[in-house]
């Protein structure tokens, strides 16, 4: 079983990010499942969004308390939530970011989503689109097959710049 | 208790809870707590404001607050204030409940507590929806606005909670808006110099819920009384008086446009709503100006 | 069609499928998603059904039941207080023999304010005469709130049906779901007795002593009838949509010499114990309860039993905890865990059955571990 815990803000996407997730293991033949952390949700508060995939059906329910992969939408987060918690030995952190990050101890991963987002003009209510373009780079990272996560954002939006957003995060995805 | 000009510093909200940017309501809170003072307990039923003082071992509110059943506030504080004034205490009491709590699942305890004339203030904070579960329509909401049960629009209009208390005859009711502090402050003020029942009734912009940026809470507010979607007044005794910003309003108000155009709710409202939303707040000044000239 | 659904939208799919015909319903966290996206299916014309927004949970029994009364197919969603709300209400649904369906989020009550998931609020309709069932997957949940219409309105049972899910932790949670196309798998509704000016009669009007216990006894004849129908039920559903189901879910049970017992997401969950406790030699295995009401016979025959009751009846004990020892003669390591959301792992679990106490009552979180 594969483990994913998402860090984000209230208002950011963090759980439509898990469900595309989810969605494109799914179109990838296997099982998963998503949920946003158990608690109230507040525009810009941090929110986690959990993500298990896995070639057997999931019967776990807890939260996930040793992801494998850490991923991070909104940097700033990190100055409140320790998001590296219980990070398994060898895993990885995928970062929003224009420049490569540091994450002692772990292989980091980064991609100027906001940037993409915004040259995609995908942006609602002032706030640029982070949850499709993430999968893209989740795709590169091979989590999930980039066939996958374009037919999994095909099929929640109609929108195509979701799909050209998460391309281009795929293409600009260093491994 | 003396009448104060003064707003006074003292805060009874604690920084960072975890109200939403730019929640109307925490504002309108602050401004009545200070007008409540030190020696007041709060009775609170499920709702946004019981959901923001935080969670357990911790309180923002530095007042004892009673929280309660979602229907059962207004009969909570009457047994609470029945019981302290036995004892011969004044401490105050205060019910801070929103628009569902007090137009819908808990009208039935408000009425009953009114009817019995219980010693208290009854403060409702009116987001229009019920905030603290995501935005779905009460009774507060008006015609037209969009919410989680009514994505069509709502198809009733506003029920009318302040002629309701006032059909109880109660000894002082008003209304306010999160975006006229000082407004809100004398009233509470004045409330309190009564005994009880009395009705102060706020108007609480919402960003999640109105759908607009959160930076613009007073100015939202502000044209819900200058387009006369809200009226600003209070009745001492059955006598009504207009509020000041209201009169104006009601002199020369501000096209309904302005008002819903900043809000996603109204978005796509249709034209004959908006005309039946226009004579009802027409209807509503002719109303109470007659009202206002009764000798 | 397979997709990423919660437990709630699975639901809602579930009831447009259903065709009720009226849906009376408030709002309460975590159940708020299934009557918002039932609302917008009737909104944009995806279900024809009356949509009433009723100002109180009490007042949604009440509506349901003047519906079905006029022989309507009716539907709500609650959670915790809004199900202690609506108590009076429940226990009319069912003496007036009314199939209303209902899903229930299961969640803690208050105080202190806690709405993660908990049964007390289910448990404390037990005695009411309405049938429950506890879920623990999406698919699940949307294949039995199906299968609850037909089962409600079975002239052998005309008995309220009440659907629980673990609040956040199944409501919310995403998890892959195969939706069906019904067809006639749900009959059209039809009540024995809908008002009717031309044929009139008093419904529920004063009853004396002489006669109210035979009503009791009706009511109890149905639910005894209603386990046959819920086996056809459930076997028509696994010709037809080839999923099948049981009063309870056996998991690696048949030769275990120790099987836990727990109803919801922890009932499944425990499977996941059950195989780390196989790998480690102790022949472990699951029975999930289904159906709470009526009561299932479990098959426990010589074995342990470690029941997890994410409830309590003060003064008395677990209540799932009970119902097993009086149905099965049997005792059992009694343990409490998960109330108001408290977090219960598979690896917590294997330690209950690893650490078993045979005839005694175990408070996880509160009592120590030897």
């Amino acid at each position: 079983m594969y483990e994913i815990r998402i860090h984000s803000r209230g208002g950011q996407g963090g759980v439509t990010a898990a469900r595309l997730l989810a969605t494109a293991a799914l179109h990838d033949g296997k099982f998963a499942t998503a949920c946003p952390f158990y608690g109230a949700e507040r525009r810009g508060a941090p929110v986690v969004s959990f993500v298990r995939i896995d070639d057997r059906p999931i019967k776990v329910y807890s939260q996930i308390h040793e992801p494998d992969l850490v991923v991070v939408l909104d940097a700033s987060v990190m100055d409140v939530v320790d998001v590296l918690h219980g990070l398994k030995t060898g895993g990885r952190v995928f970062i929003n970011s224009a420049h490569p990050r540091e994450f002692a101890g772990f292989a980091a991963h980064h991609a100027d989503l906001t940037g993409i987002a915004l040259k995609e003009n995908l942006v609602v209510s002032g706030s640029p689109i982070l949850n499709t373009p993430v999968i893209g780079a989740l795709a590169k990272l091979g989590i999930i097959s980039p066939g996958s996560a374009t037919s999994a954002i095909r099929e929640m939006f109609a929108d195509e710049r979701n799909v050209r957003a998460a391309e281009a995060a795929y293409r600009e995805m260093i491994v | 208790m003396d009448i104060i000009a003064e707003i006074p510093e003292t805060e009874y909200v604690l920084k960072c809870t975890s109200a939403c940017a730019g929640c109307g309501d925490s504002l309108a809170l602050r401004y009545v707590l200070k007008a409540a003072g030190p020696d007041t307990v709060l009775v609170m039923p499920a709702g946004c404001t019981a959901a923001f003082q935080g969670v357990y071992p911790k309180t923002a509110y530095t007042l004892p607050v009673v929280n309660i059943a979602f229907a059962a506030a207004a009969s909570c504080a009457s047994g609470l204030s029945t019981f302290l004034r036995a004892k011969g205490k004044k401490t105050k009491v205060v019910v801070y409940a929103g628009d569902g709590a007090t137009l819908d699942i808990g009208l039935s305890a408000v009425s009953g507590a009114f009817e019995r004339r219980t010693d208290f203030l009854y403060v409702c904070y009116d987001n229009e929806a019920y905030g603290n579960t995501g935005m779905q329509r009460s009774g507060a909401t008006p015609l037209g606005a969009k919410t989680t049960t009514t994505p069509a629009g709502k198809p009733e209009v506003k029920k009318d909670i302040d002629t309701i208390i006032a059909a109880h005859e109660p000894p002082y009711q008003a209304t306010a808006c999160a975006s006229y502090p000082q407004d809100l402050f004398r009233k509470v003020q004045k409330a309190l110099t009564f005994t009880g029942p009395t009705f102060v009734h706020v108007l609480s912009p919402c960003p999640p819920g109105w759908r607009y940026s959160a930076e613009k809470t007073v100015e939202v507010g502000k044209l819900a009384v200058k387009s006369g979607m809200w009226v600003l007044y209070e009745r001492e005794q059955g006598k009504l008086t207009i509020s000041p910003p209201s009169k104006a309003a009601m002199k020369n108000p501000v096209p309904l446009e302005e008002y819903l155009a900043l809000q996603g709710r109204f978005k796509g409202i249709d034209a004959t709503t908006v005309e039946h939303l226009k004579e009802r707040i027409a209807g509503n000044f002719r109303r109470l100006a007659a009202e206002e000239a009764e000798p | 069609m397979r997709k990423i659904a919660t437990g709630n939208k699975a639901v809602a799919e579930a009831v447009k499928q259903a065709r009720p015909d009226v849906v009376a319903a408030y709002p309460i966290t975590p159940q708020s998603e299934i009557v918002e996206t039932i609302a917008e299916y009737i909104a944009t014309g995806k279900l024809e059904s009356q949509f009433i927004p009723v100002e109180s949970e009490h007042s949604s029994m009440a509506a349901c039941i003047g519906a079905s009364i006029a022989g309507a197919r009716t539907f709500t969603a609650t959670s915790s207080h809004g199900l202690a709300y609506m108590h009076e209400m429940t226990n009319w649904a069912a003496g007036a023999r009314l199939p209303v369906v209902m899903v229930n989020v299961n969640r803690a009550l208050a105080p202190g304010w806690n709405i993660w998931a908990e049964h007390s609020d289910a448990i404390q309709e037990r005695d009411t005469g309405w049938l429950q069932v506890f879920v623990s997957t999406v698919q699940e949940a949307y294949d039995t709130t199906l299968m609850a219409f037909r089962i409600a309105e079975h002239t052998d049972v005309l008995l309220p049906v009440m659907v629980n899910l673990d609040g956040f932790t199944l409501s919310h949670i995403m998890q892959p779901l195969d939706t069906v196309e019904p067809g006639d798998f749900i009959p059209p509704v039809h009540t024995p007795h809908p008002v009717d000016p031309a044929h009139p009669g008093g419904y529920g009007t004063i009853t004396g002593p002489a006669d109210q216990f035979r009503f009791r006894y009706e009511m109890e004849r149905s639910m005894q009838q209603a386990k046959a129908v819920i086996g056809e039920t459930e076997q028509e559903f696994a010709r037809r949509f080839g999923r099948a189901y049981g009063a309870a879910e056996e998991y690696r049970a048949g030769d275990a010499d120790v099987v836990v017992v727990a109803l919801g997401t922890l009932g499944k969950e425990a499977e996941v114990a059950v195989d780390i406790l196989r790998n480690e030699g102790i022949k472990a295995g699951s029975v999930r309860p289904r159906w709470f009401r009526p009561f299932p016979d479990l098959d426990l025959a010589g074995k342990e039993v470690v029941v997890i009751d994410r409830d309590y009846s003060f003064g008395f004990g677990g209540v799932l905890a009970h119902a097993i020892r009086s149905k099965n003669l049997t005792k059992v390591y009694s343990v409490i865990a998960g109330l108001g959301g408290q977090e219960v792992t598979y690896d917590d679990i294997a330690e209950f059955v690893r650490h078993r106490r045979i005839g005694e009552e175990f408070w996880f979180g509160v009592n120590d571990r030897v």
